[in-house]
């Protein structure tokens, strides 16, 4: 028999733990940045930001990794656009232009989340041996269009989330009023402005933090990234082989980088976060 | 306490209980989210009869039938003040054991909610949560309540197979069968037959005049129909505040506040 | 008039180009991996490919096992941790918690998702491999640089939890308030109605978030990478090290062109990659899907 006593006692245990699942879970997260905030703060100085990387760099001497921030924001910014350039029209097809229970827009939208899901170094991959064989070397034009692919997923899936969402008497309203549906679609696009700039924070975040996909494609320069056709250093990449020296200076380096990657991500999140607000008053 | 007790509305009409009623509700106020849902409930509830709820929808029936068992508790930004008295005993005190008291109190929802088990599952769920684990026990438990709710018949060869493949009246019958298992003393019905079919609802509204000589019901319902068919006692709410209470016929027959006499001849609803 | 309805057909047509243009990328990628993979298995079947553990490029000698065994460790380390973890802490956000505080982690949640990999490779290197190697090894015994498959699958699973805590939350809120109501009106208590309801009803969805973790579990590079040590064997406990799939890849693109069949090998790690995580990914988005269309 179990008493009433017996099972408030288990309720209770069980909520304890599951306030522990909890706190760990949420917990991780401050864990993660008060440690590279610990570890990066002392080495961040402005010459880290302000400079490339000079003779001697990667024994400990003078430079920066303004290559690599460079690097990342073209990296990352190009690749942006090119996913909306390619990534809106398609959201708007799905969601205008077709029918929504046709076949070909649940297979698509399918796809769409499971491209999502495939891991960068797949991309990065295939990528690589196709460069390969046409010959091209590692350079930021290799890197822009792995990304690409990387980040229209997203793109397409956000939007077509807010798409899906827009009211149906919007889209019936102007179709009445005897407008085509690219006129439709100019409205809504207008209507969803703030979930626009969130679909490209969120790829932009994703493509700034990627180093898979950019590892074999785009290579590593301490040059600032000029030709587009050229090798060019990335954010997390810098990180990355900074980290695996064994110099105390150069490590502490890599902190220091990581500690500008996770402001500019933390900037993004921030920013995202307030359109996404912005985007459900919107449509209050 | 008092063996006697009696409920009046400012229209004087006085219902006489002969024994401790069942249910007693003080002072009753809800609030969800500063707004004022439920005004100054004061209200006896009689024994072993059935009694309805009726009023508007929006009007507060349903939340006034919720807090009698204290599912309210788990809607957010709700706040309950005043007494309900369950046998005399406050289930809101601040030592009142919820499972307990929802122990005592079927409920029949709107829709059938069958759990996502088998047939057999569903019923056995009650009594075995409340410790019994007998299988001889149990079975006997299931046939009887199924019998109670004439469903033995038609499934008793398939009680083993998911209760979602009952057709929709017959889950709303396991579902009153499911609590009548934890042998409750009070049913509580929100506008239980509102998802069924006319046999269906003919089927629920005879079991619930049998039950009641061994229960205490109260039902919500927004159909006045319903209520003349099956209660013995009808509560006229409107927007948040008891109106009326009184006899099925003296309240459909003869209502003593303007706004019943609109509600039951269909000026308002 | 006429260019207005012009314009609209042909924006309508390029739009469907992209549309295509976009998903045959999957078709292509996959088409051109088997292509460059092939080569590998003119000389050794699938069958010993995938079983045997003798790493040799020079020699010749492609076995995939400790790669294989590699994943497979630190992606069942990573579920051990964070699926009971990511249930708790969901049922706890939807059932128990107030609409403030589930309105303040869940967007922490974005934050730890948005978090690249590189910096959770790096909180991995600083805090993850020292606690194993200082603390939790000499507790059990054992000796370890820290560099080991327990590591990766720690980092892996704070890398999960977003993901899941997400659609674990979304699937528990799709569950009905009256199933509740009817479970804690029998007398049932909260917890018993979350065992045997809830959890029951939601187990399609709470599985569907654990594959789809999975298979982000599996494609994870660099952040494993950099701590579960990276030698070509098969992990015999949790504090050895390990060699991911991706990480295979990773780390050894420099040298493949000058080895042969090494290319081929590689694709064939990412194609193999390619085919576990897409297939994952279906099987877990056709359940989702499944289950917001009932709703």
């Amino acid at each position: 028999m179990s008493t009433i006593k017996s099972r408030l006692r288990k309720e209770k245990i069980a909520k304890l733990f599951m306030q522990f699942a909890g706190i760990s879970i949420t917990g991780s997260l401050f864990l993660i940045i008060g440690i590279i905030l610990f570890k990066g703060l002392p080495f961040l100085s402005w010459e880290m930001i302000s400079q490339v990387p000079q003779g001697g760099f990667y024994i400990g001497k003078e430079g920066g990794i303004l290559n690599a921030i460079l690097g990342s924001l073209y990296l990352a910014g190009l690749s942006t656009v090119l996913a909306c350039l390619l990534g809106i029209p398609i959201a708007i097809y799905l969601n205008i232009y077709t029918n929504q229970s046709a076949a070909l827009v649940r297979a698509s939208r399918l796809l769409f989340d499971v491209l999502f899901g495939i891991p960068s170094i797949v991309y990065g991959a295939i990528a690589f041996s196709i460069m390969v064989w046409l010959g091209i070397r590692a350079s930021l034009l290799g890197g822009v269009i792995t990304i690409t692919l990387l980040t229209i997923p997203i793109v397409v899936r956000t939007l077509d989330e807010l798409l899906k969402t827009t009211p149906l008497d919007l889209k019936n309203i102007t179709t009445s009023l005897g407008a085509t549906k690219w006129e439709t679609a100019q409205v809504l696009l207008k209507y969803i402005k703030p979930g626009i700039f969130t679909a490209v924070l969120l790829a932009f975040g994703r493509a700034i933090g990627d180093v898979a996909g950019v590892l074999l494609t785009t290579g590593f320069s301490d040059n600032l990234p000029l030709y587009i056709d050229e090798p060019a250093a990335t954010l997390p990449l810098a990180i990355f082989f900074q980290l695996s020296s064994p110099i105390p200076e150069v490590q502490g380096r890599a902190y220091a980088s990581a500690l500008i990657l996770t402001f500019v991500i933390l900037f993004i999140v921030i920013c995202t976060h307030i359109l996404a607000s912005k985007q459900k008053k919107h449509k209050l | 306490m008092h063996t006697h007790s009696s409920f009046q509305t400012e229209e004087t009409q006085t219902v006489s209980l002969p024994v401790l009623p069942h249910i007693q509700i003080k002072d009753l106020n809800v609030y969800i989210e500063d707004k004022h849902i439920l005004k100054n409930i004061n209200l006896d509830i009689p024994n072993n009869s059935i009694t309805s709820i009726i009023g508007p929808s929006g009007c507060g029936k349903t939340t006034l039938l919720k807090t009698l068992n204290r599912l309210m508790d788990d809607s957010k930004n709700v706040k309950v003040s005043g007494s309900v008295l369950v046998n005399g005993e406050d289930i809101y005190a601040k030592d009142a054991e919820v499972t307990h008291i929802r122990k005592k109190m079927g409920l029949l929802s709107q829709r059938p909610f069958p759990l996502p088990m088998s047939i057999f599952d569903n019923i056995a769920y009650g009594p075995r949560i409340h410790g019994e684990r007998n299988k001889k026990v149990l079975q006997h438990i299931v046939e009887n309540q199924l019998k109670n709710v004439g469903l033995w018949e038609e499934v008793k060869d398939r009680l083993d197979s998911s209760a979602t493949s009952l057709s929709i009246g017959q889950q709303q019958r396991l579902c009153l069968a499911r609590g009548l298992a934890v042998q409750p003393e009070i049913i509580l019905g929100d506008e239980s037959t509102s998802a069924l079919d006319p046999i269906s609802t003919q089927t629920i509204e005879n079991l619930l005049i049998d039950l009641k000589n061994d229960y205490t019901i109260v039902l919500v319902t927004h159909i006045l129909r319903q209520a003349r068919r099956v209660s013995d006692y009808i509560i006229f709410v409107y927007n948040g505040e008891i109106i009326e209470f009184g006899k099925t016929e003296d309240i459909l027959l003869n209502p003593q506040h303007e706004l019943t006499q609109q509600y039951v001849r269909g000026f308002i609803s | 008039m006429k260019i207005r309805l012009w314009k609209d057909r042909w924006i309508r047509r390029a739009f469907f180009a992209l549309l295509i243009l976009t998903l045959s990328v999957i078709a292509f990628i996959g088409i051109g991996l088997t292509i460059k993979a092939l080569p590998l298995l003119e000389d050794q079947s699938l069958f010993s490919i995938l079983t045997q553990s003798i790493w040799s490029p020079l020699k010749g000698k492609f076995g995939f096992l400790p790669f294989i065994m590699g994943t497979v460790w630190v992606t069942v380390i990573a579920l051990a941790i964070a699926v009971p973890l990511c249930i708790m802490a969901s049922l706890y956000l939807v059932e128990y918690a107030s609409d403030r505080l589930r309105n303040t982690v869940l967007p922490l949640m974005n934050v730890l998702a948005a978090i690249p990999p590189v910096l959770y490779g790096v909180w991995g290197v600083l805090f993850v491999v020292p606690l194993i190697a200082d603390y939790i090894a000499p507790f059990f015994g054992s000796s370890t640089s820290g560099y080991s498959v327990l590591s990766g699958g720690i980092v892996l699973a704070v890398m999960i939890f977003p993901i899941m805590i997400s659609i674990m939350v979304e699937v528990l809120q799709t569950i009905p308030a009256e199933l509740k109501s009817a479970s804690l009106s029998l007398g049932a208590t909260k917890w018993e109605t979350i065992q045997k309801v809830i959890i029951k009803k939601a187990r399609p969805g709470l599985l569907a978030a654990v594959v789809l973790a999975i298979s982000r579990a599996f494609g994870e590079t660099i952040a494993v990478l950099m701590v579960c040590g990276n030698i070509p064997q098969v992990p015999k406990s949790l504090f050895d090290a390990g060699y991911p799939i991706p990480a295979l890849i990773a780390n050894n693109f420099g040298e493949m062109m000058s080895i042969p069949r090494y290319d081929a090998a590689l694709m064939f790690a990412a194609l193999l990659l390619l085919v576990i995580i897409f297939g994952f990914n279906l099987i877990s988005r056709v359940i989702l899907n499944k289950l917001e269309e009932k709703v």
